[in-house]
């Protein structure tokens, strides 16, 4: 972390005491800018708890970074060797001596070379003290350890007078002094150092549990100014010491309400139908096998698909060993690594502590720039750390990336199959998205169960689904919920197949019946044909009736006519017509 | 005691004090006393010339070094206590 003074610092405006930043990484933060301008700080701890180091860095980086002359009064060690143990960091002493950057002066004191009779003073050291400080310039002075006074010189009362006289010596001279003393038993330093220095005392610690080694950096004091009072891990790597806050003690982190798939559609789908939020933090829990890292793939695979940098941070299989696994259902990581957006990380947790793992993380993260970070699984960084103590590393590491948009991936292996117990052991409180894979056993087989358990701002589908891996990669199926429960794998499919049947089954009988309408159709066209004509005949049988008794009718009136006229003497040209048809009729 | 023997004797101050005066006084007396003829004392004023603290690795004032014979053997104090100084300077053997 670039070192900054922190705008959160409350009631900064009335804040009087400068500070100056010692450009360690993480310290300016935890103590809001730096150590107090101008006064002396106490550092003290154990032996090898990095107090020696603290001070060089306190030099070498405002040599370097502020561009601050700085001394180092050295009582331990000679100049070669100091130079020599901090080579490995990085830190070229020599060329910033040999630039007057920094002044190294071994004070070498040994008692059997030395004999007290009567009365002296420390002057030797003052001036030895101004004559380095004035010849370069310099405003940042060490003095490690100043103990190393008691053990080689006899009078303490003068020596006490003496040191006082120092203390107040460096603050008149204004430059900003550190102090290193070891650690007594009871009190903070042996020879109680602390009585004379009353403006910041560090202390430095080293612990060690579980065979793994912690190293905590607390101030215990700093008067005149806020700071953060928290005991702080920090480690000593490559780089330095590195002290990490638990990055935001308020959570004001900025949030996104831009989305980001999660590789697999139909999951998406369930997330509202658009995956999840950037910048959150996503959990994956499930027992072992269920496909955790099968469905990080998934996402690291659609991010960098989009061309977002990933990086993904292995504690179980090697990188190649997950290029490979995942080459087998369709997920080709190899090429996102030969791009260049893909970057793995695989170390076994018991390799180093969990700070120095999260440290490694922090360090990964600021050096590649990822959009995305995955972690498979943390429950393995257990094996390295209690449950408290990841939790905790899992706060910060999740504040960290959030404060970045950093959309964070975990995996948990759970060992219990039972929800409440997972809550309880894993950090499903502090994730946004909660993924849980539930094995279903069922007629003889195992088949993988997702739900989302919680989704914070998300609309999302509470039902649960099937996860299938198969050879083109990861899709959920709707599982069946009869009324013999859930039905999963084979025994979905074997529904399904009963339904076709079903289905099939009704069709068939849908066409025989439509055909048994169009029969009786026919059937009642024919019959109406039959009647019709039977009508028909009927009706002409009727009219020709009608027409005979007509006929009939005229005929009887003509006869009578022909009769009348017979009796009667008519004409007689009529009669022989008239006469033929009455031979018809008759 | 070596007779053809040369004491190199550097006493280091910060300026005139009082103490840098006694202890210039005892070393003077003890000398005479002792190393007559055979000695030679250098006092350094470290207010003047503070480039020279660190050679000798002074941190206290007054310093007396003993720089031949070998090995170099320092005294520190206004050299109040002969016997101290003597033992110190290696010029009469502990008893």
């Amino acid at each position: 972390m670039p070192a900054k003074t922190t705008r959160r610092t409350p009631g900064r405006k009335l804040e009087h005491l400068p500070k100056k930043l010692t450009g360690i990484t993480g310290f300016d933060e935890i103590s809001l800018g730096g150590l107090p301008e101008g006064r002396t700080t106490l550092v003290c701890g154990d032996a090898g708890c990095g107090k020696t180091l603290f001070s060089v860095e306190f030099i070498v980086r405002g040599a370097m970074k502020f561009n601050e002359p700085g001394v180092f009064v050295a009582f331990e060690e000679k100049s070669e060797e100091l130079a020599a143990n901090v080579a490995s960091l990085g830190f070229d002493l020599k060329e910033l001596i040999r630039k007057k950057k920094i002044r190294i002066d071994h004070v070498h004191i040994e008692r059997s070379e030395i004999e007290e009779t009567g009365d002296y003073n420390l002057d030797g050291l003052f001036i030895r003290l101004k004559h380095a400080i004035d010849s370069i310039g310099a405003r940042r002075v060490v003095l490690d350890t100043i103990e190393s006074l008691f053990a080689g010189l006899q009078n303490e009362t003068i020596l006490r007078a003496e040191l006082r006289r120092l203390f107040q010596w460096l603050k008149d001279k204004g430059v900003t002094a550190v102090v290193t003393a070891e650690k007594g038993n009871g009190t903070l330093t042996r020879q109680g150092m602390e009585e004379y220095v009353s403006d910041c005392v560090i202390v430095l610690d080293h612990r060690i549990a579980n065979q793994v080694s912690t190293r905590r950096i607390r101030i215990v004091k700093y008067r005149g100014s806020l700071h953060g009072t928290n005991e702080y891990p920090f480690l000593i790597d490559e780089d330095g010491i590195s002290i990490l806050p638990v990055t935001s003690l308020t959570l004001d982190a900025k949030v996104s309400s831009a989305r980001v798939s999660s590789g697999i559609p139909s999951l998406d789908a369930m997330l509202g139908g658009k995956g999840f939020y950037k910048g959150s933090s996503i959990l994956i829990s499930g027992t072992a096998g269920t496909g955790k890292t099968s469905m990080a793939s998934a996402f690291v695979d659609a991010m960098c698909k989009k061309n977002k940098r990933c990086l993904f941070f292995a504690f179980e299989e090697s990188s190649m060993q997950i290029m490979r696994n995942m080459q087998s259902i369709g997920i080709d990581l190899e090429r996102h690594v030969n791009r260049g957006v893909l970057r793995f990380h695989a170390s076994r947790p018991t390799l180093y502590g969990l700070e120095m793992h999260l440290v490694s993380i922090y360090k990964m993260i600021h050096e590649f720039k990822p959009e995305a970070v995955v972690l498979d699984p943390i429950t393995n960084l257990i094996t390295v750390g209690t449950v408290s103590d990841v939790k905790s590393i899992l706060t910060r590491l999740i504040d960290f990336l959030q404060g970045r948009q950093i959309t964070v991936l975990f995996t948990a292996l759970a060992l219990k199959d039972i929800t409440s117990d997972q809550t309880e052991d894993t950090v499903s409180s502090l994730v946004d998205t909660w993924i849980m894979i539930r094995e279903i056993e069922q007629n003889g087989e195992r088949n993988k169960g997702l739900y989302i358990m919680k989704s914070r701002g998300i609309k999302h589908s509470m039902q649960v689904r099937e996860l299938v891996i198969s050879d083109k990669g990861l899709y959920l199926e709707n599982v069946y919920l009869g009324p013999q429960g859930i039905l999963t794998g084979s025994a979905r499919e074997a529904h399904k197949l009963h339904e076709r049947m079903e289905l099939v089954l009704n069709e068939h009988a849908q066409t025989r019946k439509n055909k048994q309408i169009v029969r009786k159709a026919k059937d009642l066209e024919a019959r109406i044909g039959t009647l019709r004509a039977e009508f028909e005949s009927d009706k002409e049988e009727l009219i020709n009736e009608r027409v005979e008794q007509k006929l009939k009718k005229r005929v009887e009136q003509e006869n009578l006519g022909k009769m009348e006229r017979l009796r009667g003497n008519q004409r007689p040209e009529v009669t022989t017509s008239k006469g033929k048809n009455h031979n018809k009729q008759g | 005691m070596k007779k053809e023997q040369l004491w190199e004797l550097r006493l280091y101050v910060a300026g005139q004090t009082v103490k840098s005066a006694t202890a210039l006084n005892n070393l003077k007396k003890y000398c005479e006393k002792y190393l007559k003829g055979q000695y030679t004392i250098e006092v350094i004023d470290l207010l003047v010339t503070p480039q020279l603290a660190e050679g000798d690795q002074i941190f206290a004032i007054p310093t007396l070094v003993r720089k031949v014979p070998e090995p170099i053997r320092k005294i520190i104090g206004d050299l109040s206590n002969e016997e101290k100084v003597l033992v110190g300077l290696n010029i009469v053997p502990a008893k």
